[in-house]
């Protein structure tokens, strides 16, 4: 076992990241703008600039998921109850005693079991009721007729939509919170910058990875 | 020709009778001289015919009929074109619900009620001489008045007490026309010669003043749109389309399209927008614009997604009573019939309109009021049918009692919300039988019209007279409402009501029912539980935080 820095995400990774960071802020400052939470924006604005971010993050997505299933990186974001326990204890105690982070990042595993299953939970869940919610509620008029009560399935449309936003605005806050644990801030935020972070690699991955794909490896300091 | 003379002879007399309209008004008696031109300027006709030209109109006419009988030398069936037209009975069936309205039939939150009030309230009519309610409007074919509406010299006008008849010759001073000005004698000559499709000023001499004064009665019609800019009407401005009425209202035989009493709320009846003038049985906003009128944008689909539920108007007639001309918004007759320290009637002048003019706040004749400018509009779901509160229907005086009632449901597919200006008024009704009265206000020479005596009782026993309707003899005041659906001073596009006007906590849709409106209520059931979830996550974050502080711990702090 070697620890290595090795360039886990890749240029398009890092792009979705960083695009949909945007688009989410903008998301969420014109959404909770429009549903009256804040009134620094006009209205039809709001609402303007909230679609054409919603529509253009519905592209990210889809050219997401394209590269998550050619990539097979999407097996990336399995589940796994294997090490959550561990990983959950840790936040609850053993951080407080200046422990270290019980997960170690493997090659064919970059987030922590619990990582994982947040990440499960907002793309198989959260994220898709907020972008059917939100197709509905902007193709309402599309729709609306073939309902018997147009205005109360409007009504729960909007409401869903808008209970999404509310778990992704505490996602995005523990998220952040999170990056601050273990190895600080900027060591956490570096690897979505830069695409390198340190891995615990194999023998055989290591042996791998510098024959075919050299370029993930980062040259060693000697 | 012996009904000429004897109806010029009617009218003489009644001008004659009729003294000053505007009694209660301190106006010093006067006889103006003619307008130089029309009030309003529409468009070179096309017309193959140059009236003047004609020698059949170089002569001396002494009376309205005389002028009339020229016109249908030629125009063979205009007379009976018009006589059957709502202009000229003031009487509708409502499709609908049966009733019969009409000005001759309805009690309204003004003035009140044509019958009994005669020579007054017929100065309108578009024709001569009908003086009893009771009876048909007459029915010679030269008791129509062309020149009213197709007059374009600008100098003809009616008598304001005179049954529909103009001032000529040897006006007495102190009369005025059916606008409040004082009068003038008209030359009809001159009038007959200069006729033309109807302008602005045409219908607007009389639709502009209902209510007994300019813009008094609908809110949305007043001497504003003569020659309006065009932030005031963006169609009726020469500046922008320079519509006049008919170019919506077009008419077929003397029958126009739009009616206030049956009002199509949508005309979804068709996919291929119109053109101005183009044939068409109605006359609303989607006759021409369609129903998807906003640019295929990403802003104007989503405003296309409004008009399933709201009327054009509602956001693009941000407010009524604009131009400068103040409409009434309360009246109250309860209290009619004050005099001041001398024993005269009482007059007060109390409202400042924006040019300056000095308007009443309280009449002895009519009681105390209150004025409006720009008016924000009140908003109600409208399917386009009105129900009217007839002078025999029973009332529920505990409460408001609507003078019309709109109807609209939210789920009927025809029913738009739509902006109305919502009259407030204070008005007779019968205490023992419940229902609203007929009064008896104008007749300068009975002893029973309240304008001239000041006695409720004598006024609405003879006004229940002439309507013909029971009276127990006991009268009281009860609030009413009255609804009148705005529809003109459309506003240029930049000007209409913006998005959060209504999509906002006490927006102006405010406890609008059978709609969802995003943007009203940040704080129902979702809004808090989501709050409570994003405190939970903020909490549980500060107290990770605080935890390790305390700790003294970064937590593995071994990597740096």
């Amino acid at each position: 076992m070697a620890k290595r820095c090795v360039k886990v995400y890749p240029r398009f990774e890092r792009l979705w990241h960083w695009s949909q960071v945007v688009l989410i802020v903008v998301l969420m400052f014109t959404g909770f703008g429009i549903n009256g939470l804040h009134h620094t924006l006009h209205f039809g604005p709001a609402v303007m600039l909230h679609t054409i971010a919603a529509l253009a993050l519905l592209v990210l997505w889809i050219f997401a998921t394209f590269w998550l299933f050619t990539t097979g990186t999407w097996r990336q974001f399995i589940p796994s109850m294997e090490g959550m326990m561990q990983v959950a204890l840790f936040y609850a105690w053993g951080v407080f005693q200046g422990k270290k982070h019980p997960y170690k990042k493997v090659l064919l595993r970059k987030h922590n079991p619990l990582q994982a299953a947040t990440y499960f939970g907002l793309k198989w869940f959260v994220f898709p009721a907020i972008w059917s919610t939100g197709l509905l509620y902007l193709t309402y008029n599309w729709w609306g007729a073939s309902v018997s009560e147009p205005s109360f399935a409007l009504w729960v449309v909007a409401n869903l939509h808008l209970l999404s936003a509310y778990v992704i605005a505490a996602f995005v806050i523990v998220h952040v919170y999170l990056l601050t644990v273990g190895h600080g801030f900027r060591a956490h935020v570096r690897p979505m910058v830069t695409g390198y972070d340190e891995v615990e690699l194999t023998a055989e991955e290591e042996a791998y990875l510098a024959a075919d794909e050299p370029w993930r490896l980062k040259p060693q300091k000697s | 020709m012996k009904y000429l003379v004897k109806t010029a002879l009617a009218a003489g007399i009644i001008a004659l009778l009729s003294g000053p309209v505007f009694a209660s008004e301190e106006a010093t008696p006067a006889v103006a001289s003619p307008p130089e031109g029309p009030r309003s300027i529409t468009a070179p006709g096309e017309s193959t015919a140059d009236h003047s030209k004609f020698k059949k109109l170089q002569q001396e006419f002494t009376s309205g009929p005389e002028v009339t009988q020229a016109c249908i030398s030629c125009h063979t069936e205009a007379s009976d074109q018009v006589m059957h037209s709502i202009h000229f009975k003031w009487e509708f069936e409502h499709p609908e619900t049966g009733q019969v309205l009409g000005k001759s039939k309805v009690i309204n939150a003004f003035c009140g009620n044509v019958v009994g009030n005669e020579a007054r309230c017929t100065s309108c009519h578009a024709g001569y001489g009908w003086t009893d309610m009771n009876q048909p409007p007459p029915q010679q074919e030269t008791a129509v008045d062309c020149l009213v509406c197709h007059d374009r010299s600008g100098q003809y006008t009616k008598t304001a007490t005179g049954a529909g008849h103009p001032p000529l010759q040897n006006v007495k001073p102190g009369t005025k026309t059916i606008t409040g000005a004082d009068a003038w004698p008209v030359d009809l000559a001159k009038a007959a010669q200069s006729v033309g499709l109807p302008g602005r000023d045409n219908c607007g001499s009389c639709h502009f003043y209902g209510g007994g004064g300019d813009n008094v009665k609908h809110g949305d019609l007043s001497s504003a749109l003569y020659m309006p800019s065009r932030d005031v009407d963006v169609h009726m401005s020469p500046d922008g389309g320079n519509f006049t009425c008919s170019t919506c209202h077009v008419s077929e035989k003397h029958q126009w399209s739009g009616s206030r009493y049956a009002v199509n709320a949508v005309d979804p009846h068709h996919d291929k927008p119109l053109k101005p003038g183009e044939r068409r049985d109605v006359a609303t906003c989607e006759s021409c614009h369609s129903e998807t009128p906003h640019p295929a944008n990403i802003m104007g689909m989503k405003l296309n997604d409004h008009t399933d539920k709201v009327a054009c108007q509602t956001c693009h007639i941000p407010a009524f009573a604009r131009g400068g001309v103040a409409t009434k918004t309360f009246w109250d007759w309860s209290t009619a019939g004050k005099m001041d320290e001398n024993g005269k009637p009482l007059v007060l002048h109390d409202y400042t309109q924006s040019d300056g003019q000095e308007l009443h706040t309280y009449l002895a004749t009519k009681g105390d009021f209150e004025w409006g400018e720009d008016v924000k509009p009140y908003y109600a779901w409208f399917d386009g049918q009105v129900r009217y509160t007839l002078g025999g229907d029973k009332i529920d005086p505990s409460k408001p009692v609507d003078v019309n009632q709109i109807k609209g449901d939210p789920n009927d597919g025809s029913s738009r919300i739509w902006p109305f200006k919502k009259m407030i008024g204070k008005q007779a009704y019968d205490t023992k039988l419940d229902h609203l009265v007929y009064t008896h206000v104008w007749g300068p020479t009975t002893d029973t019209a309240f304008w001239t005596n000041y006695d409720w009782g004598k006024a609405i026993e003879a006004g229940m007279k002439a309507a013909g309707v029971e009276y127990s003899g006991e009268f009281g005041f009860v609030d009413t409402h009255m609804y009148w659906p705005i529809t003109h001073m459309v506003a240029p596009a930049d000007e209409a009501v913006k998005c959060g006007m209504c999509h906002s906590e006490n927006g102006r849709l405010e406890g609008m029912a059978g709609v969802f409106l995003p943007g009203t209520d940040s704080m129902n059931w979702t809004g808090i539980l989501g709050r409570l979830i994003v405190l939970a996550a903020l909490a549980g974050v500060l107290l990770h935080t605080a935890i390790r502080i305390f700790a003294g711990k970064k937590g593995d702090d071994t990597h740096g």
